[in-house]
């Protein structure tokens, strides 16, 4: 099995304070990996460390090529936590939002072809999006700009999907509407890191939960989690059977 | 005497080409700076370009050769204040400008001979525009043209979403030095037209006002251009006429230009 994402004694710090302590795991190929953790548990931290966003000590290996040498950024999509980043006053349709998915190791001048513009559709048909594909972003609701981004994050038919809280803002039929994609576009190969705060639910989804708390706390099959001894000693008996009862 | 008989004057004609290359210029490379909450930068710049004006006067030398190096490394001082300081722009932007100032004021105090040449630059003087600038700015434009054309995805993607960007594998540093360099190029330019002291005014406006009722990046462009060169020509005009200083009626028309953008988007609300 390949291995697509690898990380050996990732540590990361803000100033003196450290956010990530030792942080090793792996990923193959077609995994679908739950990322839970508390508040402040350095989950973001540690989606952006693998992105490059930050900089941190250790080893992290994007498909087989440490990250400093890693370019095949079209391999990957990734979804950033809700309103973090975006130019809110810039005025850009959902379409052309969508289409910046795509620019990543493109030739310049980077234009859009024939075969560019079939997957923007594909994209936007995913995520119910065509109705309103030359509104701009700034005119939706929070929730309509999340599914957006999804696109964008899809838009490029990606290997490595890493998604930070996708579901937030999300109301109960597009979420679940969403989950089922995700779970399909796994179903075809795509390889997804999910970061989460509802263990449970992911849990229906995820082969694998990765659940950190500044280090690793757990890393492995959902249904190992639901049977540790470690586990059960760590979140207690009820908070365990409570986060296992729906897989 | 007709009424387009000031035509006919050379310095007006001057003015009119350099002012529509550089309110062009200004317009584009405004809108990205205002987007990224740098619309300051150009403010910053005209103070180390009053100081490099000042250090070419003292010096004996055509002050543009000294003002377009100095506000290049200035603007990518700048950059790498933000970049590797860890501070905010508007703050890395106030401690080059008010070095810039510094060092203008220092000698205009040391040399006593050259106040009036400086005072020039300050407000801008139309009458000093010759083939020299004309040509800079031609070509600043057709530089700035092919530059946009070449990385205007990258340029986008940036401005809209940094951190995107940069996961995305755009090279996000050659974006900003980029953007820094013709930045400078510009604001030296912009200054002989409206001044150091107004000069951010024409990187400003124009974008805001092209903001104001954008229904795509494109039309935003588009309006700002326009909104730019009505300005900068109409300003040229009409402190022809009155008698007026060019440069602060530039600004004037522009901030008008602004007022009657608001109010068609609010009556189009």
């Amino acid at each position: 099995m390949s291995i697509i994402i690898s990380t050996k004694n990732l540590t990361v710090s803000y100033g003196i304070v450290p956010v990530l302590q030792d942080i090793s795991f792996a990923v193959e190929k077609g995994d679908y990996i739950g990322l839970a953790g508390p508040n402040g548990a350095g989950k973001t931290t540690l989606i952006k460390a693998l992105l490059g966003l930050i900089s941190g000590s250790g080893e992290v290996e994007l498909f087989n090529q440490s990250l400093p040498k890693f370019k095949e950024w079209q391999k990957i999509g990734y979804l950033p936590q809700r309103g973090n980043g975006f130019n809110p006053l810039f005025p850009i349709s959902v379409s052309e939002v969508v289409a910046l998915g795509l620019l990543a190791n493109k030739k310049y001048p980077k234009r859009y072809d024939e075969e560019d513009r079939k997957k923007i559709t594909q994209a936007l048909e995913m995520l119910q999006l065509n109705n309103i594909k030359d509104r701009l972003i700034n005119e939706l609701s929070g929730g309509q700009q999340q599914r957006v981004f999804l696109a964008r994050a899809i838009v490029s038919q990606p290997e490595l999907l890493i998604l930070d809280e996708p579901s937030t803002a999300l109301d109960p039929q597009i979420r679940e509407d969403f989950f089922t994609l995700t779970k399909k576009l796994n179903a075809q190969g795509v390889t997804i890191v999910l970061i989460t705060h509802d263990v449970s639910h992911i849990g229906q989804y995820a082969n694998k939960l990765l659940y950190i708390d500044k280090k690793v706390i757990f890393y492995g099959k959902f249904s190992d989690f639901c049977h540790s001894t470690s586990m059960h000693d760590y979140f207690g008996e009820f908070s365990q059977h409570l986060i296992c009862h729906q897989h | 005497m007709g009424l387009f008989s000031f035509l006919q004057y050379g310095f007006i004609q001057n003015a009119y080409l350099a002012g529509f290359f550089v309110a062009i210029i200004c317009s584009v490379l405004g809108l990205f700076l205002v987007l990224r909450k740098l619309s300051l930068i150009g403010d910053g710049l005209s103070h180390v370009s009053f100081g490099a004006v000042a250090l070419g006067l003292f010096l004996g030398f055509y002050p543009f050769y000294v003002a377009i190096p100095l506000a290049i490394i200035g603007s990518l001082f700048i950059l790498r204040l933000t970049e590797k300081v860890k501070i905010y722009g508007d703050a890395a932007i106030g401690m080059v400008s008010a070095l810039g100032v510094a060092s203008g004021v220092i000698l205009v105090s040391v040399s006593k001979g050259f106040n009036v040449d400086l005072f020039s630059y300050l407000f801008g003087n139309i009458l000093t525009i010759g083939t020299k600038e004309i040509i800079l700015s031609i070509l600043l434009a057709i530089l700035v043209f092919i530059l946009l054309g070449i990385f205007y995805k990258d340029f986008l993607v940036v401005t809209f979403d940094k951190e995107y960007a940069l996961a995305s594998g755009i090279n996000v540093k050659r974006v900003n030095i980029i953007l820094a360099v013709l930045t400078a190029l510009t604001v030296v330019l912009a200054i002989k037209i409206v001044g150091v002291m107004l000069v951010s005014a024409l990187l400003i406006l124009p974008a805001v006002t092209g903001l104001q009722n954008a229904t795509s990046f494109r039309s935003a462009l588009i309006t700002s251009a326009l909104m730019a060169i009505l300005s900068v020509l109409g300003g040229i005009t009409l402190a022809f006429f009155l008698d007026w200083p060019a440069g602060a009626t530039i600004v004037v028309i522009n901030f008008v230009l602004f007022v009657i953008s608001f109010i068609v988007k609010k009556l189009g609300k």
